[in-house]
């Protein structure tokens, strides 16, 4: 068995990837729709900044994609990695284990089928503005599975922000391990709010 | 009590390491304050099983008989525990007993550990005192780090927290809780702590610290009460700054 290898280094930033910048930038992604809650009208305007920032393609696969990819694919690895035969299945950790893995694999999907329906369409010519998403979820089937995708997507990051604050070792003891699970339920019912009500303005 | 009351047992069998497993029940007479292991040793005295049919006798470890050891620890009923304190009482009958299924079997029901004394090895849980003279006496202890370290220093190697965790398994090397929570008790110690460094470089190598998925089955497992999740979050701490004190450089790499 060979002493060192990369793992370390590789969990640690896959680690620090899953908050920074991917965890902001859902949040960002989030409050930004958001605006369609106040209508068409200012939706795009808000859309048309963010997809109009200087450098927005650079920023776009060094914020996003790269490492939404390392994070994703090692993530896949690591869930795969598990096994779930035994145990005690029915502690609250242990039930928010096998859920960051199984909303790690959902978040994965639906980005990737999301990404295609809007940034490859955009990309493709089609312009990028309210209606864009408003006919996606004119199928409630889409609208559905929008739903699922933003709920597993929140969990993920609001769970991993408590697995987060283990991993660097900061939340160590019982009670603070305790406290910091409080806080990771209410940023996932804060941004799960957000992520539905701007969802639900596009129908 | 009626004289003639029985204990029933169903037992998880196999052969050799290679060969598959199969299930094997027996009765075996009751007696008061009977425990899983003399319930075992009266199959090794009379091995018949609930057919009437003769047959192997049932193999498994212990030594102590006190919980002290963790050698005698199966799965008892489907909870992973020592079988020399599991009272027959407490448990609702067929008794399931089966081996730790994270460790490779060597015949029925024991199991072979080495996978978790090796990486004992691996992480150096011990303090390093051998040499050609009498160093003196060691440094003092301040008392609360004496009771700290007396927690972690209750781990009987019983290896019930490498079996609860899901990442502990033929897909990944992840060496689970026990050695984890080995490298703090050693690192606390005065003496100990000058291998400090050793120690956590040995925990960010392969199937190290970092590994841990956090689903916190080992501390709820472990029979001696030790503060598992405590422990991998203060060597998550630890590695954390030993990696960026090696990167930057720093005079404090060991104290
Ligand atoms: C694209 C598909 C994704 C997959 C397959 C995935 C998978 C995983 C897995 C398996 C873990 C557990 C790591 C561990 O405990 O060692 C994890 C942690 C985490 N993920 Fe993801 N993830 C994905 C996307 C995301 C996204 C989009 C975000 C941000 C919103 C995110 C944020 C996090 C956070 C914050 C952690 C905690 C890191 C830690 O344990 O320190 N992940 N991810
Ligand atoms: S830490 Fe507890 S469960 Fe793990 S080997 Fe030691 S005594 Fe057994
Ligand atoms: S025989 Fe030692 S713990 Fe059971």
């Amino acid at each position: 068995m060979s002493k060192q290898d990369s793992s370390f280094l590789i969990r640690r930033i896959h680690s620090l990837l899953g908050v920074i910048p991917l965890g902001v930038f859902l949040v960002q992604h989030l409050v930004v729709n958001h605006f369609a809650t106040r209508g068409e009208e200012a939706f795009n305007q808000a859309a048309g900044f963010m997809g109009n920032l200087p450098f927005v393609i650079f920023l776009e696969i060094f914020v996003i994609y790269i490492p939404i990819l390392f994070h994703g694919i090692y993530g896949i690895y690591i869930a795969f990695t598990a096994q779930y035969r035994y145990g005690f299945p029915n502690t609250y950790r242990n039930i928010n284990f096998v859920l960051q893995r199984v909303t790690g694999v959902l978040s994965f999907i639906f980005i990737a089928i999301h990404v295609y329906q809007t940034r490859v369409q955009v990309f493709m010519g089609v312009d990028l503005d309210f209606d864009l998403v408003a006919d996606i979820v004119e199928n409630p089937w889409w609208l559905v599975f929008y739903i699922v995708g933003i709920l597993a997507t929140v969990y993920h990051f609001a769970n991993g922000l408590w697995t987060f604050m283990i991993t660097w070792g900061i939340t160590q003891s019982d009670k603070s391990q305790r406290i910091m699970g409080y806080v990771s339920l209410i940023v996932f019912v804060i941004v799960s709010v957000i992520g539905i009500q701007a969802i639900l303005a596009f129908i | 009590m009626a004289e003639n009351k029985t204990i029933r047992l169903s037992i998880k069998r196999q052969e050799n390491p290679e060969s598959s497993p199969y299930w094997e029940d027996f009765e075996v007479p009751y007696r008061e304050n009977m425990n899983v292991i003399s319930a075992l040793m009266e199959i090794q005295r009379n091995p018949v099983n609930a057919k009437g049919d003769k047959t192997t006798p049932v193999t498994w470890d212990m030594s102590c008989l006190e919980e002290v050891c963790g050698a005698c620890s199966m799965v008892i009923n489907g909870t992973a525990r020592q079988s020399c304190t599991a009272l027959i009482d407490q448990y609702e009958q067929p008794i399931k007993l089966e081996p730790m299924s994270t460790f490779p079997i060597v015949k029925d029901l024991q199991i072979d550990r080495s996978f978790m004394f090796d990486s004992l090895k691996r992480v150096q849980a011990w303090v390093p005192i051998d040499g050609t003279y009498d160093l003196g006496p060691g440094p003092r202890m301040p008392e609360k780090k004496r009771q700290t370290a007396y927690e972690l220093s209750k781990c009987m190697t019983c290896g019930v927290c490498l079996e609860v965790c899901p990442n502990v398994n033929d897909r990944s090397k992840f060496i689970g809780a026990a050695p984890i929570s080995q490298v703090r008790l050693f690192n606390l110690h005065p003496t100990g702590s000058m291998n400090k460094h050793e120690r956590l470089e040995a925990l960010m190598g392969v199937g190290g610290v970092s590994e841990c998925g956090m689903a916190q089955n080992c501390v709820k497992a472990c029979p001696q009460g030790i503060p598992l999740t405590t422990s991998i979050a203060a060597m998550q701490r630890e590695t954390t700054f030993h990696a960026f004190k090696s990167f930057f450089g720093s005079d404090h790499q060991v104290d």
